[in-house]
């Protein structure tokens, strides 16, 4: 099941071109980038790994790109997601996140249903890539 | 859109390196039209009239411009040599133009689309050495990241090798630099930039560094007649003029400051000018009570520039490690 989380993840992957054309927009509008990875990709767990520390006082996507090539070849099997901040006085928020690399398998959530006092249904979304194998080997490489 | 489904391959190849396509390749091209529509004849221009003297530095940058918009041209013909390397050198004393001169390069590369974003980023020994173990790899990068589609100015970058410390941490970021310069040749253009003796030391120690390196650009120390021309250029962008007793007077000043040590062109004639504009405005305030007009506040007198203390012919201390060597 493909994972649609951030910005453009109902389009087909964008291509390295079209990930550089993105992140020149974000410097021309002075954001800083940063790079994340992990392999539980939850929608509720907001904090990825981060891969370096964010890219303040760039000009140019190429030194993104740079951090962007070496992370995929150490985590090439995760997902990896670029976050752009916005420093703003007053926004301080991220303003544009997009997933740049996915695992090649990606085997999706099973809804868990339980019963509550009364006749109340909880629902959980369990993913099957985490139930199955430890932190690091979740997506075969 | 293209198919794109495995991003952790080998990332795709930059496409912007890709040579303008060889379907319409022109016959015949028009340099005249080309030089006008990059751009930097109007560069090269405000190079000449801003710049006084330097006469072997503005051929060696003409001599560059006209390199890359010849090899823009033949580009297009489909006669590419390959990328050309364009990392260089700027040997000189100080205060001889070579950070202004950096900044007009940065601008020539970037209209004639070497550098796609044109900024220079300036930064010495300090910003890319760290101070323990591991600290330099990151630091270095950090820098070379920001650098990116600009151009990456070493002031002084001969202190990176330290010989007398095997075990210094220039050294390390020497090689990542070298990585950088080698394999972003595209990304990046560094210049070096240092005294003409112990630069050339530096590539001694450091052929690698030395054979990357494709332009050498040495920067002469100004005239006398140079360096007043300078001063007057200074003065009117300030909106200041000598009165001509002044002028004369500052003549003799320069020839003397010349022969001083820690003699450093025109940021020394920038440091007296700014010591004179002290001067003429601590007369002007005690002058006070009369009417002012425009001129008064634009004019330098005689004496504001012969109370430095090099017309002291008391003053012969030559161990002085300021730049003039009193106060103002």
């Amino acid at each position: 099941m493909r994972i649609t989380q951030g910005a453009f993840s109902f389009l087909p992957d964008l291509t390295d071109d079209e990930i550089r054309a993105q992140l020149e927009y974000c410097l021309d509008n002075k954001w800083a980038v940063s790079v994340e990875h992990t392999d539980d990709p939850h929608p509720r767990n907001t904090y990825w790994e981060m891969w370096g520390q964010p890219m303040f006082d760039l000009h140019d996507a190429a030194g993104i790109m740079g951090e962007l090539a070496e992370c995929r070849e150490a985590h090439g099997n995760e997902y990896i997601r670029v976050t752009a901040f916005d420093s703003t006085h007053g926004v301080e928020s991220v303003a544009l996140s997009f997933i740049v690399n996915r695992p090649a398998e990606e085997p999706g959530f099973r809804l868990d249903r339980e019963e509550g006092p009364g006749r109340t249904q909880r629902y959980s979304m369990v993913s099957y890539a985490v139930d199955r194998n430890p932190a690091g080997e979740r997506y075969p490489t | 859109m293209s198919e794109h489904t495995d991003t952790s391959a080998t990332p795709a190849p930059d496409a912007r390196v890709d040579p303008v396509g060889s379907a319409s390749e022109p016959v015949t091209i028009d340099l005249e039209r080309e030089y006008a529509d990059a751009g930097i004849a109007e560069i090269l221009d405000s190079l000449d009239s801003d710049l006084v003297g330097l006469e072997p530095v503005k051929r060696n940058v003409r001599q560059i411009a006209a390199l890359l918009l010849v090899e823009r041209v033949r580009e297009r013909m489909g006669l590419s040599a390959g990328a050309p390397s364009l990392h260089m050198c700027f040997t000189g004393n100080p205060g001889t133009g070579k950070t202004t001169v950096a900044m007009r390069m940065a601008e020539i590369l970037h209209r004639l689309g070497y550098c796609r974003k044109g900024h220079v980023v300036a930064v010495t020994r300090d910003d890319l050495v760290g101070q323990y173990i591991g600290h330099t790899a990151p630091k270095t990068k950090e820098v070379l990241k920001r650098a990116m589609g600009g151009v990456l100015f070493i002031d002084e970058a001969y202190y990176l090798h330290r010989p007398e410390n095997e075990k210094d941490y220039g050294q390390e970021a020497i090689e990542i630099l070298l990585q950088v310069m080698e394999n972003q040749r595209d990304d990046l253009v560094v210049i070096l930039a240092g005294y003409e003796d112990r630069m050339n030391s530096f590539f001694e120690s450091n052929p690698g560094m030395a054979s990357r390196i494709a332009h050498h650009v040495s920067f002469p120390d100004y005239s006398g007649e140079e360096l007043f021309e300078i001063a007057e250029k200074m003065l009117a962008e300030w909106n200041y003029r000598f009165a001509p007793e002044a002028a004369a007077a500052f003549r003799q000043y320069l020839e003397i400051r010349r022969n001083r040590p820690h003699f450093a062109n025109a940021r020394s004639v920038r440091n007296a000018l700014d010591r004179i504009r002290l001067r003429q405005a601590l007369r002007l305030f005690e002058e006070r009570g009369r009417e002012l007009t425009a001129d008064d506040l634009q004019t330098i007198h005689e004496p504001e520039v012969r109370a430095s203390r090099l017309f002291d012919p008391e003053c012969d201390d030559t161990t002085d490690t300021t730049d003039e060597g009193g106060t103002p």
